[in-house]
């Protein structure tokens, strides 16, 4: 184990299934994370990563399976699901934003509207987190005004503003242009080196390698092995995961 | 329960059906009618001079821009005084083909601007003179991509085709209105009119659904 | 040619009050199809099977009548079967309302199914509960998306609303109709009655486009979602 982690479990996970359309797509995953802990997700396309994270919060309900927040079991049910999604912040692929609001809307509405913030007090709370993401000049800017880069950030920032016990990370630079994605990873990496406890799914590799505690590798809806950066990428157990990492270190560079 | 069954069937259904049959020969009537002119002031709208244009423009604003049954008004009310007389049922045909050319040509100019230029140029290049190019290359085209707009047209003429009554014809919905009347039944006897008409609608909306697959071009979404 | 435009300078003010009866036509059953519109289109998106098909069925109904058998069904029959002794003003903006819930609920329909599914995952993973999301998310953007649509939906109401001369609504056409059996000049009358419809109805769509470019979100571009 690495230093500076505590050892506090924040998010359990326990034999997730899920089946899409008579199709398998989890077969049972289970793992832990700690706080402070920033664990990444790779495995090649189609493998059940995304799916994962979104049974985590019950975006989509697992079949089976067990998960607990902070001890707590998250259960799906109408009122206690909204209280979960609170403390779990999410990043998608695609950003999502609200394209009906401004960055700082974006970043508000959360507050505003389902912790019941006083507006000023929100204001106050999404500019810093604007600032944080180094955004607070394009605060009133439309998402259909800003670059892909910097509309992730403003999605992190939304995120944030939740002040969530653990961000869930969906390829979060995958749909951006390749001179942008430098800009997301940079306020990732501070949020890992801040403490922040994530789970990160992407296929940049020499990224998941610089902010890993341990990187879960993922194939056909299992986990076929995880371990500590080094471990994986210098001496993995199986020969599967040799060669995705090769092929994608071809494919996207270190 | 018997008094009712034989109402509908002994006076309703037998006076609906004659009314049925006149809505069905106002809607045949006007279909291809409307749709001819409105390729043609379609055709006139993209490709014709200023002045032809214009007109065209003119047209398709007053016909979309006031209700089909003040049309109806100055058709069946309104000539005469200037000398010009149409009985009921020419009346409402001549104010149907009017109006609903105009909505059909607005559907048709839209296809044809939709396609692309390049379509123009490589008839032209092939020695083709403009009419030509826009009768062999264009419009065959066009047409297909204005089905869904001119079928939902149709569509709304045979529901509109309701109106006729109001300048006296007696269609389907006068041949309800006249007998719910007489016996006093109107939520029975409009009820079975509405029937017919969704039974129509649902007649021509699956003929034109077919049609639209018939013509399809394969490959082209 | 002068005692023509004579008479329809002194029949001008009774007519105008005609077109303000339309008005109030189109104005009520547009709002009345719009309440009863926005939770329709939600239902038949976001409601169980039974509540969708109920609106689908009712969708199919008012849409596959003719607005003129429809207005014959609820004034003398349905309306009275029900007790109710309404009169030809309200029954007429009661009938043009109810069918323009069943148009103005497809067209809010499409804009809801136009936002793609990620603006409902993302409000729901901050923990807004699904109703939360429809108000705060997904409707403010449907509607601006909307306005098109509802701007051609406004044109077709203003046009249908002459129908209701069919039970004696003091309307714009019903008023012009009774001016030319009176002046026996039915010809000048009706375009008269033609062209204040004409401006009504280029007025109120210019009114709309107003609107559109007023909450129109900066940069975003209608119908073509970019990532």
């Amino acid at each position: 184990m690495q230093k500076g982690i505590d050892k506090v479990v924040v998010l359990e996970v326990e034999d997730i299934h899920k089946k899409y359309r008579g199709q398998d797509i989890l077969k049972g995953i289970s793992f832990k994370v700690r706080k402070g802990e920033t664990k990444v997700i790779i495995g090649p396309s189609g493998t059940g990563k995304s799916t994962l994270l979104r049974c985590i919060n019950q975006l989509t309900i697992p079949d089976k399976g067990r998960i607990w927040l902070e001890g707590e079991e998250v259960i799906h049910t109408k009122k206690n699901i909204n209280q979960f999604r609170q403390k779990m912040g999410m990043v998608f692929q695609d950003f999502n934003l609200f394209d009906h609001l401004t960055a700082l809307g974006n970043v508000e509405i959360g507050l505003t509207r389902v912790k019941r913030m006083d507006k000023d007090e929100a204001r106050q709370k999404a500019i810093e987190e604007l600032k944080k993401v180094g955004l607070e000049e394009q605060a009133n800017l439309y998402p259909a005004q800003l670059s892909g880069g910097q509309k992730q950030r403003v999605s992190i920032a939304r995120a944030l503003a939740m002040d969530p016990k653990v961000m869930l990370f969906d390829e979060p630079t995958s749909a951006l242009d390749p001179e942008l994605i430098g800009e997301v990873l940079e306020v990732i990496k501070n949020l890992a080196i801040q403490g922040m406890t994530m789970i990160l799914v992407t296929h940049e590799m020499g990224f998941a390698r610089s902010v890993a505690n341990e990187i879960i590798f993922m194939e056909d809806g299992k986990i076929l092995e995880s371990g500590p950066p080094y471990q994986l990428f210098n001496n993995p157990k199986y020969e599967r995961t040799k060669r995705f990492l090769k092929k994608i270190t071809e494919l996207y560079g270190e | 329960m018997n008094e009712f069954y034989y109402f509908i069937r002994e006076i309703l259904l037998p006076s609906l059906f004659e009314g049925t049959l006149v809505t069905i020969k106002l809607i045949i009537f006007s279909i291809p009618l409307g749709l001819i002119l409105g390729v043609l002031i379609a055709v006139g709208r993209v490709y014709g001079n200023r002045i032809i244009s214009f007109l065209c423009a003119v047209y398709v604003i007053f016909f979309r821009g006031t209700p089909l049954l003040v049309q109806l008004f100055i058709l069946y009310y309104g000539l005469p005084s200037v000398g010009i007389f149409f009985s009921p049922f020419v009346a409402a045909v001549i104010g149907f083909i009017l109006c609903s050319c105009a909505y059909h040509s607005e559907y048709i100019r839209g296809a044809i601007q939709s396609i692309k230029s390049g379509q123009m140029m490589a008839a032209e290049a092939l020695g083709m003179s403009r009419v030509q190019a826009i009768l062999y290359i264009i419009l065959p085209q066009a047409l297909r991509r204005a089905i869904p707009g001119c079928s939902n047209e149709i569509i709304y003429l045979v529901k509109y085709s309701s109106l006729a009554f109001m300048v006296t014809c007696v269609e389907l919905t006068g041949a309800g209105k006249i007998i719910a009347t007489r016996y006093f039944k109107y939520t029975e006897v409009f009820l079975v009119v509405g029937i017919i008409y969704l039974l129509m609608v649902s007649v021509v909306t699956k003929f034109l659904d077919m049609l639209e697959k018939k013509l399809e071009i394969p490959g082209l979404g | 040619m002068v005692e023509n435009f004579l008479m329809i300078f002194q029949a001008l003010p009774y007519l105008l009050r005609g077109s303000l009866v339309t008005i109030g036509l189109v104005g009520g059953a547009l709002f009345l199809g719009f309440i009863m519109g926005i939770p329709m289109a939600v239902g038949q998106v976001y409601g169980n099977k039974l509540i969708a098909n109920l609106i689908f069925f009712y969708v199919w109904f008012f849409r596959g009548l003719p607005v003129l058998v429809l207005l014959f069904l609820f004034y003398f029959g349905l309306f009275s079967l029900m007790g109710l002794n309404l009169p030809a003003f309200t029954s007429a903006i009661l009938v043009l309302g109810l069918r323009s819930a069943a148009y103005q609920s497809q067209i809010f329909r499409g804009s809801i199914q136009s936002l793609g599914e990620g603006q409902m995952l993302a409000a729901r993973s901050l923990g807004m509960s699904k109703i939360q999301a429809i108000w705060n998310i997904i409707l403010p953007q449907a509607l601006r998306i909307s306005i098109p649509g509802w701007s051609n939906e406004y044109s077709i109401i203003l046009k249908d609303s002459a129908v209701s001369y069919a039970i004696g609504v003091m309307e714009l056409l019903t008023r012009a109709n009774f001016i030319s059996t009176r002046t026996y000049k039915p010809m000048p009358v009706f375009l008269t009655c033609a062209l204040i419809f004409l401006l009504l109805t280029y007025g109120g769509v210019k009114v709309l486009n107003l609107l559109e470019k007023k909450v129109r979100i900066p940069g975003y571009a209608y119908g073509r979602r970019e990532i």
